[in-house]
């Protein structure tokens, strides 16, 4: 099904040049200016997933024009079940980064903008690009409006963190270059992504190549042991540079890996999936044990996003349907949780100026509000049932079941102490008493903020209740991937989210009925 | 030998050059100082029409002056380059030497005869002719670096590119000889010829490569001949640091491509081995050294050291391929790299601290509140020169690392790949120093920016270049393509 409109580059360019208009009005006028870009971006972006042909695994709003005649490189764009999710949650997430900045962004209010736009139109060509150049030009793109988002509108450590993002994140991606370049000599002379996911390779060729994607993929997601970066990045960058962060930058890991690792190199994948699943289950528990003991509210969702990350790649090197499904539900997922608390973060920082769980105690009786999205935010994203987590967990974890009863018991071993480190948050910040002194300070949620946490919580029951619509785009998709893997098709499964529904219990059961009473006597 | 008026049509441009700087010398003793700026557009009208008169030489070679000289795209290519960066060069010194007081007419006369110098260099196909290009630009170059008689700095930046210089000349001039002793000729096709018979291990022909390739590689300032660099770069008038970094850099590899391909083609096993030796010491000492520079034309100086290893490595992968991949990425890069270095001269040329030229990196301090849009403009050439897309710097890397690639030689494009990572801290310490830092208040001045129309125009056509050719680099690949065929 190819649509005659441009949808993709709409998409795409639409941000960037709003990012070229902003310089062109006045400090306070650029935030409406933004705002109304990434809203008109959001509209234009909402028809895709009613049009999208939720029966075909095929690429669709397919664009393609030659952008350089030797070596052939085009300027491809496409959308299949699995990017349009991470499209869409782009630009949904854009506006409410806009919005929660609008006023602890005080200096350079344009340039702050113009780089969110930018980065807005660039992930959303990461998500969409189908030829491996183009890919990795919207891939690199991103690094330097990032850098400067966190270097210069960061915190006291802001340069040593910019850089560390910086450096890691270049060091992996210019191997991925290498095996573009390799792949492009050894796969038919072209950058097709569709046509190198069709051919076949030698093994010693995929695992040199998996180890050059694996560079660029893991230290974006970020896996252990590669993701040193992340704290010190999401800590210190600004409120809307740790969302983009956590909820879009490192899905593009996520998403190389589903897109070019396994569909092109699935021998090696195979053969390297008992190192990705331990990585992953370290980084599950790692990152958990690390979020337990940080008294940064950043940070611990810093570290908590290093574990949740690690049911992602988990789900993904399953290779069942459950698994990548599941892997892919829980990028979105993550997207919106996580986003959903640094926005949180980003709220009471603007009030406190500390972002200590040791300042913040205690929020519930001066903001009600604000403590029951804290609260919401927080069990979505320790996997409540009923919340959007539940679901792209449990998935991954049935995923995990059926290759390895000893992965999956680790694995879940991550939900318990997620558990443990969000509701042990969730008690001091919201429940403890507040220091006389900072009483002034806790104004409760005002209207904007409200705008934009609403959306949020409204996706995480969305999803969380009726997460078919999104699981049915995802299924032929998905199932294509693994066709690559396993040549004939080993699972059968049917629809995964019914079972979902009626297994509601089995690892949460006891924070059940504690959680949704809480969450019900807490809603306005 | 025979003559024919119709060799004369051939190098025109050449003739027109070196016709408009021998007015140059005469006039600027009788204008008065008001109308000096005559000559400015004197040089810049003649650099106009010489363009279009190249423009229509691109064709398959024609021979001039019974061989010793050659038209073809490749040369024109390589003049089309000069003439942009050359007329860049004149803007830029438009502005600066008035801001720096140096008040010479005679300056502009020796840019274009450096200019007809490099000209000769990229269209000659006679060893001596290139030689005799060599030193009109060389020693043109000399006289322009030590344009600031006052400072002892830019004296002893003329005095060493002289002496190294002079070097560099004799052991070039050694290696033609012996080569002439191998091959019984200066002329590249026959030398081609002749070596097509000779066995590769000859001892007489490997040792004249040897020399050519230590001769080229002085005037390229790669890994070990660059000692003179950093110093020169540092001591002359900034503008000219930019033309030598660019123009005199483009014109060497213009010559050197045309001299290792169509005259010891033939021995490309031999000398791509001693390239890649040359190339890896580049990559490696250009960037680790880049890195604890504080000045801000040293830490260029290194990065132009750097950026003729990643230019090398094309020219490794054209001696292991037999399609003319290598060489086509050789010409894209150097035509990229041109904007992007120019474009950072400029800024650090016209950047003023407390009145004087502001070369330090901590100079760059807080630029962004101050001059907001040069800062965003240096923070582009620094992005391009790093090679993080979309920027020109990326298109120029990824060609290189592709022919690399298909010569089989992937390591080689892993290491220059990490390399480029370690380069992106350096330039990023100029963005850092720009955006992410406030001057201290008491002690430091913020740094001004001298605008003027002229170097305006600079900056736009440099931009322009980094970020048009980076996002639709398709026309310049083209042309590099095209230019590469013709040489035989």
């Amino acid at each position: 099904m190819t649509h005659s409109f441009p949808w993709l580059t709409v998409l795409i360019l639409l941000p960037l040049i709003g990012a070229a208009a902003v310089f062109f009005v006045k400090d306070p006028s650029a935030r409406l200016v933004a705002l109304a870009v990434a809203v008109a971006d959001l509209m234009i972006s909402l028809p895709l997933w009613w049009l999208f042909d939720a029966s075909s695994g095929n690429m669709q709003f397919m664009e393609s024009a030659l952008w350089i005649a030797s070596p052939p490189i085009h300027y491809r764009l496409g959308l299949d079940g699995i990017s349009l999710p991470l499209v869409l949650m782009t630009t949904v997430l854009m506006p409410l980064c806009i919005l929660i900045s609008w006023h602890s962004i005080e200096s350079r209010v344009r340039s702050f903008m113009a780089m969110l736009l930018i980065m807005e139109g660039v992930m959303i060509g990461v998500f969409s690009a189908l030829d491996f150049v183009l890919f990795y030009v919207f891939w690199e793109a991103m690094l330097i409006p990032m850098y400067l988002l966190i270097g210069v509108w960061g915190g006291p450590n802001r340069l040593y963190a910019a850089i560390k993002f910086f450096l890691y994140t270049l060091t992996g991606s210019v191997l991925l270059l290498v095996a573009i370049l390799v792949l492009y000599f050894q796969g038919g002379h072209t950058f097709d992504i569709l046509q190198l996911s069709q051919g076949t390779y030698s093994k010693s060729l995929q695992f040199w190549l998996f180890l050059a994607f694996f560079a660029a993929f893991a230290v974006k997601v970020p896996m252990f042991p590669f993701h040193t970066w992340l704290p010190d990045a999401h800590v210190e960058a600004p409120t809307a540079g740790s969302v983009i962060l956590a909820s879009i930058l490192l899905k593009m890991g996520t998403y190389g890996f589903v897109r070019f690792s396994l569909p092109m190199l699935p021998d090696a994948s195979q053969a390297f999936t008992p190192l990705m699943v331990v990585l992953s289950i370290i980084a599950i528990i790692y990152g958990a044990y690390m979020a337990l003991a940080q008294p940064d509210l950043k940070k611990l969702i810093a570290y908590s996003s290093v574990s949740h990350m690690g049911f992602v790649t988990l789900g993904l090197f399953m290779f069942n349907i459950q698994g990548i499904e599941g892997a892919v539900m829980q990028m979105v997922n993550h997207g919106i949780t996580t986003g959903g608390l640094f926005l949180c973060v980003g709220v009471i920082y603007e009030r406190t100026h500390s972002r200590q769980i040791a300042d913040n105690i205690g929020l519930t009786k001066p903001m009600p509000r604000y403590a029951t999205f804290l609260v919401i935010f927080a069990l979505s994203s320790l996997g409540l049932p009923g919340t959007n987590s539940f679901v792209g967990e449990f998935m991954v974890l049935i995923g995990t079941f059926l290759w390895s009863k000893i992965a999956t018991a680790f694995a879940s071993l991550g939900i318990i102490l997620a558990a443990a480190y969000l509701l042990w948050m969730v008690q001091r910040v919201a429940f403890g008493v507040p220091a006389p002194h900072m009483l002034p300070k806790l104004r409760d949620v005002d209207l904007r903020e409200m705008v934009t946490l609403v959306p949020l919580v409204v996706l995480i029951f969305a999803i969380g209740l009726f997460p078919n619509p999104i699981l049915t785009r995802m299924h032929p998709s998905v199932e294509k991937v693994i066709a690559r893997v396993f040549p004939p098709a080993v699972e059968q499964i049917s629809t995964v989210s019914q079972g979902v529904h009626n297994d509601a219990g089995s690892p949460h059961g006891e924070a059940k009925g504690f959680t949704s009473t809480e969450v019900e006597g807490k809603q306005p | 030998m025979t003559f024919s008026v119709g060799d004369l049509f051939l190098i025109l441009p050449e003739l027109l050059v070196i016709t408009a700087a021998c007015i140059v010398f005469v006039l600027d003793p009788v204008l008065r100082p008001s109308d000096k700026d005559g000559l400015v557009w004197l040089s810049l009208g003649t650099l106009a029409i010489c363009m279009g008169l190249t423009a229509s030489q691109m064709s398959a070679p024609v021979e001039a002056f019974s061989g010793l000289v050659v038209i073809d795209t490749y040369g024109a290519f390589w003049k089309l380059l000069l003439y942009f960066v050359t007329g860049l060069t004149i803007l830029l010194s438009h502005s600066y030497l008035k801001e720096e007081r140096l008040y010479f007419g005679e300056y502009y006369g020796f840019v274009l005869l450096a200019l007809s110098g490099m000209m000769v260099m990229v269209s000659a196909a006679d060893l001596l002719t290139i030689y005799l290009g060599t030193e009109l630009m060389s020693l043109s170059l000399y006289v322009m670096a030590g344009l600031k008689r006052s400072e002892p700095r830019s004296l002893e930046a003329s005095a060493k590119y002289f002496v190294l210089g002079a070097f560099s000349s004799g052991i070039l001039l050694y290696g033609i000889s012996l080569l002439y002793g191998a091959t019984g000729s200066t002329r590249l096709p026959a030398i081609a010829a002749a070596i097509a018979g000779q066995s590769l291990d000859d001892p007489l022909l490997m040792f004249a490569t040897i020399l050519l390739a230590v001769g080229f590689g002085f005037k390229l300032a790669v890994v070990p001949f660059h000692m003179w660099t950093p110093d020169v770069y540092q001591g002359a008038p900034t503008s000219v640091t930019a033309f030598m970094a660019v123009a005199s850099k483009a014109a060497s590899f213009g010559a050197f491509l045309r001299v290792f391909i169509e005259g010891l083609g033939g021995l490309k096993a031999n000398w791509s081995a001693i390239f890649l030796l040359l190339c890896l010491a580049t990559l490696v000492l250009g960037n680790v050294v880049a890195l604890v520079q504080t000045n801000i034309k040293r830490m260029l100086a290194y990065s132009s050291i750097a950026h003729a290893g990643y230019a090398l490595i094309g020219v490794v992968a054209a001696g292991r391929l037999d399609n003319s991949s290598g060489i086509a990425s050789v010409l894209l890069y150097l035509a990229l790299y041109t904007f992007m270095t120019f474009g950072a001269f400029a800024i650090a040329a016209m950047l003023r601290k407390d009145g004087i030229e502001g070369e330090e990196i901590e100079d760059f301090t807080g630029l962004s509140k101050r001059h907001p849009v040069a800062a965003l403009l240096m923070l582009i050439f620094m992005v391009s020169l790093a090679g993080i897309p979309p920027t020109a710097g990326f298109i120029g890397k990824f060609y290189v690392f592709m022919s690399a690639v298909e010569a089989g030689m992937t390591w080689l494009a892993v290491i220059a790949l990490i390399f480029a990572a370690v380069s992106a801290y350096y330039y990023l310490r100029l963005v850092m120093v720009m955006y992410m830092r406030e001057p201290s208040a008491v002690t430091d001045s913020a740094p001004q920016l001298i605008m003027s129309p002229t170097l305006s125009i600079v900056l736009a056509c440099a931009v322009a270049g980094v970020v048009i050719f980076g996002i639709y680099p398709n026309p310049l690949v083209q042309l590099a393509m095209q230019a590469v065929l013709t040489l035989r």
